[in-house]
């Protein structure tokens, strides 16, 4: 018997394996879920799959009573669209940032100190400023998001700009380059799968505050819905729609890796 | 004209200090290099012959006295006029071996973007594929340097080097990482194009035979002077400055030819 360090599963047992908490899971909850609704069969706590989606069958694709509107669908674009957005013009602020203090010394000075200040200072700590400043509308939840996602962008783009080995800034310093060609030709192409990987290890905390500001102020969206209906102790609609919002991310996540690998294919090949 | 060269050395170094601190890297050091020497750099870790490379690269400024390229102050940035190659590191991973190469002329020709299109891509793209050819690259233009090995690397930072027709070539430790059989054929590669393209060479490195083989001029750094009680009280001179038998007029003329037969008939 060779030592557990050294024993490793096959391919199809490690699929095996890796299937198998799921399918615990599922089982543990179908039994006390059968239990609970045996004992009494209107309790809330532990809806059964058939439950759950005949609920979620109405969200989307009945309209809805009092809006004529698909819930369902109308949440999803909405979130989307908040996280998108706020996602978005973070990558693009951390970015600009990371890359300009990272390579360029005399913007490193006075902007470094402020970043990591700003880095420190707790979002949601933020999240009544924003509210009274830009009001209960999108633009607080997506500064938000921007707010709690930005500088960390920065902050890690600042660290692998600064990773670059100086041997090639050298170089292209050699081979004739202006300082704004080195920008374009040198650190961007070579930061931009960096600012993939940063996106996707921000995104979770991007949800975070999407549901967060949903949850406080709002009229739609996947984390206004799950904070309204549990009020209702609707865990028939809480457990499918927090199901979607990981489902979400984890396409999300898989489109973004897929999108790095296709375009900086020598990035993914042992390459830095 | 070859007078006025003569008398106009191509680089030249005025009682050169170098100090950090109180660290005295390199102290009086002043030497002249006419243009087309194969300068080789030999001498301990620490000795300050990086140093005095990185001042020639435009990387360090000398504490005091003067450091000319033809007669005046050598510029205090990295620019065409030098080019480079280091140990490792000095080419850029996100570019197939062509683009590594176009990217100098590209710098040159699109003063904005540093990115050339259509039929002026097309120009620098035949000159780029020549000088990979006569560096052994071809058969390797659309590889990316993560899928090259360590000396076909060097081949590329070499090619780099040389698009922009720098006069003078700084080799820092440029051999150091290659196996002995392939370092033997760079070796050959690097004569045959400092002879080509008339360079002036400057080389560090480790291994004192390859600075004999290289060098038409062989420099020993060292320290003139030592305190054990205070080691960096005193800075690193050139304490030999030996010429070496294949000098470059007779090079030029018989040894050349020669080599030139003998690399045709290896390639």
């Amino acid at each position: 018997m060779k030592r557990l360090i050294n024993l490793t599963p096959t391919k199809p047992s490690r699929w095996l394996l890796g299937i198998l908490p799921f399918v615990l899971i599922i089982l543990i909850y179908i039994i006390s879920s059968d239990a609970r609704l045996l004992e009494n069969s209107t309790d809330k706590l532990l809806p059964s799959f058939g439950q759950m989606g005949e609920t979620i069958h109405n969200y989307a694709l009945e309209p809805s009573k009092r809006t004529g509107e698909y819930l369902f669908w109308v949440d999803t674009y909405s979130s989307l669209k908040r996280l998108f957005l706020g996602i978005g013009i973070a990558a693009i602020l951390g970015f600009t940032f990371g890359l300009l203090t990272g390579a360029i010394p005399t913007f490193h000075a006075p902007v470094s100190p402020l970043l990591t200040i700003i880095s420190l200072v707790p979002p949601m700590a933020l999240l009544p400023i924003l509210f009274i400043v830009f009001g209960l509308d999108e633009l607080a939840k997506v500064a938000l998001i921007v707010i709690g996602v930005a500088p960390c962008i920065a902050r890690d783009i600042q660290r692998c700009t600064l990773e670059i080995p100086q041997e090639q800034i050298i170089k292209a310093q050699t081979l004739g380059a202006s300082s704004l060609q080195v920008l374009l030709r040198v650190y961007i192409p070579q930061l931009l799968p960096r600012l993939i990987s940063s996106v996707r290890l921000t995104l979770g905390s991007g949800w975070l505050f999407l549901i967060a500001a949903e949850a406080i102020a709002s009229t739609d969206g996947l984390g206004y819905r799950i904070f309204l209906v549990r009020r209702y102790m609707s865990m028939d609609v809480i457990l499918p729609y927090v199901i979607w919002i990981t489902l979400l991310a984890f396409v999300i996540d898989w489109l973004l890796l897929k999108t790095s690998q296709k375009c900086f294919a020598w990035h993914h090949q042992g390459a830095h | 004209m070859t007078a006025m060269v003569q008398a106009q050395p191509l680089i030249k170094a005025k009682n050169l200090w170098k100090k950090y601190g109180n660290n005295i890297v390199l102290e009086r050091l002043n030497i002249s290099v006419n243009a087309g020497e194969f300068i080789t750099m030999v001498g301990t870790s620490g000795c300050g012959k990086s140093t005095f490379l990185k001042m020639l690269l435009g990387m360090e400024e000398p504490t005091s006295g003067e450091l000319l390229l033809d007669g005046k102050p050598i510029p205090n940035e990295p620019d065409q006029s030098r080019g480079i190659v280091f140990q490792q590191y000095s080419v850029f991973p996100h570019l197939t071996v062509l683009e590594n190469v176009i990217i100098a002329r590209e710098f040159e020709h699109s003063p904005l973007l540093g990115k050339l299109f259509g039929s002026k891509k097309k120009n620098v793209v035949e000159e780029a594929k020549a000088l990979l050819d006569s560096v052994g690259l071809t058969p390797a233009i659309n590889k990316y340097p993560h899928e090259l090995s360590g000396g076909m690397k060097q081949r590329l930072a070499i090619a780099q080097a040389l698009i922009r027709q720098p006069r003078i070539l700084l080799l820092d430790e440029p051999f150091g990482a290659l196996d002995p059989g392939i370092r033997a054929d760079m070796h050959q590669l690097i004569l045959k194009l400092w002879r080509e393209h008339n360079l002036t060479v400057f080389m560090v490195t480790h291994d004192l035979s390859e600075g004999f083989y290289l060098g038409t001029r062989l420099w020993v750094f060292d320290k003139l002077r030592r305190d054990p009680h205070a080691p960096e009280a005193f800075g690193a001179s050139i304490t030999y400055d030996l010429p070496v038998t294949r000098r470059p007029a007779e090079v030029r003329e018989i040894d050349v030819l020669e080599e030139i037969k003998a690399t045709e008939i290896k390639l």
